[in-house]
């Protein structure tokens, strides 16, 4: 019967698959609350959890490079000859 | 990076259009990094992205006149990045091929480390305080590694910060399939600096 059948609970197997859906909130209410239910009970998946997290904010530290003289030397030609082009 | 405002957009173009050399030196040191970064997701060689890069400007230029202002222009500009590094690709893998044909269904966590009713063998070890720059090379590396999509995927989310909604423009992807991708490159970065920080435990 509905509402009397006791919801599966989730592996740490399963859960490790859906730490990014967790993230973007794309979870079902009921999915999400059995996540953060596995992971109130779960010092393993917490931290793990934690590390995943860390992963995000680790690669968003990556550098960008600047532009080399030499690319912008030549965007710059690039630049004016569109503009003779245009005229 | 932030995302100009549409007004400033706008401006933006019509100052392109005019052939304003400033504004488009501007835009240049904003986004050329970023689209390189994106080119060599497709492309192996620097030199090659350099190309990408300068092809995509010209694009860019000649196709002002196309933009509507239906997306941002900064996702108007990586889509033709996009185009143009795809098309370099093909040229280069036909020079010389490379593989990276990862298998696609792989799980985010090696099965071994799960006993038979999904819990984990031994202890999940928190991680002390990484070393930013050290952990920038580990990542670096495992990105590299990573299939195609899943590269460009987690370039763009995570490295440079867009939201889904223009990965998947720029991409042409789901939204479903982004989000997988997305989790499979996050799932082996984790791995990678799990095993680098294993070692240094």
């Amino acid at each position: 019967m509905i509402g009397l059948r006791k919801q599966k609970k989730l592996t740490c197997r399963e859960l490790v698959e859906l730490v990014t859906e967790y993230f973007e909130g794309t979870l079902s209410r009921r999915d999400r609350a059995r996540f953060e239910a596995h992971l109130g009970a779960c010092t393993n998946c917490t931290h793990y959890v934690a590390q995943f997290r860390e992963t995000v904010r680790l690669t968003g530290t990556l550098d960008e490079s600047d532009v080399s003289p030499e690319a912008a030397e030549a965007l710059l030609a690039q630049f004016a000859e569109w503009k003779r082009e245009q005229a | 990076m932030q995302t100009a405002s549409r007004t400033d957009e706008s401006a933006l173009v019509a100052a392109l259009r005019a052939g304003d050399e400033r504004a488009f030196m501007e835009l240049v040191q904003a986004y050329s990094p970023g689209m390189r970064r994106l080119a060599l997701t497709f492309v192996r060689t620097p030199a090659v992205a350099d190309d990408v890069v300068q092809e995509s400007w010209l694009g860019v230029l000649r196709g002002l006149d196309r933009f509507e202002g239906r997306s941002s222009l900064k996702t108007w500009i990586y889509r033709i990045v996009a185009n143009v590094a795809r098309t370099r690709a093909v040229r280069e893998a036909r020079s010389a091929p490379f593989s990276s044909f990862a298998g696609d269904d792989e799980a985010s966590v090696d099965p071994e480390r799960f006993i038979a009713d999904g819990h984990w063998a031994s202890p999940v070890e928190p991680w002390q305080a990484v070393l930013d720059a050290e952990a920038r090379d580990v990542i670096d590396r495992a990105i590299a590694a990573l299939p195609e999509q899943q590269r460009q995927v987690i370039e763009l989310r995570d490295v440079q910060g867009w939201p889904s909604d223009e990965v998947c423009n720029v991409l042409e992807l789901s939204e479903t399939n982004q989000r997988v991708l997305l989790h499979r490159a996050r799932s082996k970065v984790r791995a990678a600096l799990d095993e680098y920080l294993g070692a240094n435990r």
